[in-house]
């Protein structure tokens, strides 16, 4: 896919909670095709502690309005920075990056998504596309409480929802892995990105079950493009990028299950 | 429209503006930016005799106008190479040079001469200061004697234009610089990274995997330029400058310093079209200054 770096303009910055913002983008051209599971890198200026761009995955794109979505964990400077952007501001990202997920072959293929705290951002994308290919996607999203879970309403327009919380306010009380939906339920397909440890748990349940499973890595990475070698992951093929060749891998290419 | 051709040795460039090595892969990743056709030479990822699989993650750390890397070569080696990736850069119209490195004098000469073999491929970059390989790299870098036997070793199999990239973690770097002269290479290129360390303190441990790694980027630019200036009055050759490039200005010190062209590295990261910048930066400065040709403003400090 062709890449761009483009100055985009801010068309709102919403406060989700006091830890998260939906920060809505446009451009007076069209924005150039971009799927489920790919990233944008973003520029931030005046922020003497961000020296590189910022790996942000695409939470939604709205082609009919010329919108892009980036739901942002405001956790340090830079992030905090992209926070106060004001509307018709410019924020320069290169998109889009990376591989995507892959896409149910037939409207028949149950997909669960699974999300955990910001790592739910790619996956309203991907439950659009599921659902716009007339499958009905599953998402089992899990938060530390109510209050941390994100753009719930977004998720139940698209798809069925459930929810876990670590204390018990939203859902069933635990981890996702211990939802019962895993227990009544079969699929054909897993798609999950949040914690680490999440995502290792979910891809040993889906090794458990035999159910095929993509994740999404965020290891720290500087290009964006594949020039610097610095975002590695130890696969079955040697040391590859995750920005070129990931963030979405197959857990069976990977070695930490 | 200054004049802006350049000349390092037998190698001939439309303009002073190349791409450092790791920074640029092998230019493709960057077809999406940057017409890579404006730009004067393209050095490619540091290649190896034998495949490399580098450091394990993480091998990056941000820091103040910088960052840290410890890539550790990370290269499919010269045979893949010249049978892969070659075809598809062979005809960029540009100068494409390869940066080579290796464990022993032997290494470098065998890859070298492989790459000698390679019709368009003009030149190579003699990486005797990567900071983030245990065997070679930096070890032959850091003394007199080191540097020569590299240098001796491959230019006995090697008859292009023969860059040699110096590193900065030495006492008197125009000391190096000379002793690679004698021995016959065309060009220095300086500088290679600084060695450096990122704490992570929730962790009470390194951030890099190996512990310690090479810092480039704006950060080290004034370390560069004193460098570049020593070096330049030091040797006949002429001198490639880098280290912390990000703009036309930024790139004129380093001539005005006394490099004949320079390269642009971490700041590819941050821009990826930062290389056209430069390139029509350099260009409108001289313009604006009545210079005809970038010659005149060479070494002038």
């Amino acid at each position: 896919m062709k890449k761009y770096c483009l100055d985009l303009s801010v068309i709102s910055v919403e406060q989700i909670n006091e830890n998260y913002v939906l920060i809505k983008l446009t451009h007076s051209l069209p924005l150039p095709p971009m799927q489920p599971g790919q990233f944008v890198e973003v520029r931030i200026e005046h922020s003497p502690s961000t020296f590189l761009r910022r790996p942000i995955s695409i939470n939604f794109v709205d082609f009919e309005r010329n919108e892009l979505w980036l739901l942002v964990a405001t956790v340090g400077d830079g992030t905090r920075q992209m926070a106060r952007l004001k509307s018709g501001e410019k924020l320069n990202c290169i998109l889009p990056l990376g591989k995507a997920f892959s896409l149910p072959a037939s409207p028949s293929e149950r997909f669960l998504l699974v999300g955990g705290g910001v790592g739910v951002a790619p996956l309203l994308f991907l439950g659009q596309k599921i659902r716009e290919m007339g499958a009905m996607p599953t998402f089992l999203l899990g938060a530390r409480t109510k209050n941390a879970l994100l753009e719930m309403e977004a998720f139940e327009r698209i798809g069925r929802v459930w929810v876990t919380t670590e204390d018990g306010s939203a859902g069933e009380q635990g981890f996702v892995t211990q939802h019962s939906v895993l227990q009544r339920e079969r699929f054909d397909k897993i798609c999950t990105c949040g914690p680490k440890p999440m995502m290792m748990a979910v891809a040993r349940y889906a090794a458990k079950e035999d159910i095929a499973c993509e994740v999404s890595l965020e290891n720290m990475m500087a290009c964006g493009i594949g020039a610097c070698l610095c975002c590695v992951e130890k696969t079955t093929d040697g040391n590859r990028c995750v920005c070129t060749e990931g963030p979405v891998f197959d857990t069976r290419q990977l070695l930490w299950t | 429209m200054a004049k802006l051709h350049t000349q390092i040795g037998n190698l001939s460039m439309k303009n002073p503006v190349m791409t450092a090595s790791g920074t640029f892969g092998y230019g493709l990743e960057f077809e999406d930016f940057v017409p890579l056709d404006q730009i004067g030479g393209i050095i490619v990822k540091g290649t190896t005799l034998l495949p490399r699989e580098g450091n394990d993650y993480p091998r990056m750390a941000e820091t103040s106008q910088g960052m840290l890397n410890c890539v550790g070569l990370q290269n499919k080696g010269v045979d893949y190479f010249a049978e892969h990736i070659y075809p598809q850069i062979k005809d960029i119209d540009t100068r494409m040079i390869v940066n080579v490195s290796g464990n022993t004098p032997d290494d470098y000469a065998e890859c070298a001469a492989r790459i000698n073999t390679l019709e368009n491929i003009p030149a190579i970059e003699l990486n005797i200061s990567c900071p983030n390989v245990k065997q070679g790299g930096m070890a032959f870098g850091t003394t007199c004697a080191g540097a020569a036997s590299v240098v001796r070793a491959v230019r006995k199999r090697y008859n292009k234009t023969l860059i040699v990239k110096l590193s900065p973690n030495v006492t008197s770097i125009a000391d190096i610089a000379r002793a690679v002269e004698d021995e016959g290479a065309d060009s220095v290129s300086l500088i290679n990274t600084l060695m450096g360390m990122a704490v992570d303190v929730e962790k009470r441990q390194s951030v890099l995997s190996i512990d310690t790694g090479g810092l480039s980027g704006p950060a080290i630019k004034p370390i560069a330029l004193r460098m570049v200036w020593q070096v330049a009055k030091a040797v006949k050759i002429p001198v490639i400058g880098l280290g912390g490039i990000c703009n036309a200005i930024d790139a004129l010190e380093f001539l005005m310093a006394g490099a004949t062209a320079i390269q642009i590295g971490t700041a590819n990261f941050l821009d990826p079209a930062v290389t056209l910048r430069v390139c029509n930066g350099i260009d409108l400065w001289l313009d604006n200054h009545g210079v005809k040709d970038v010659k005149e403003i060479i070494g002038v400090i």
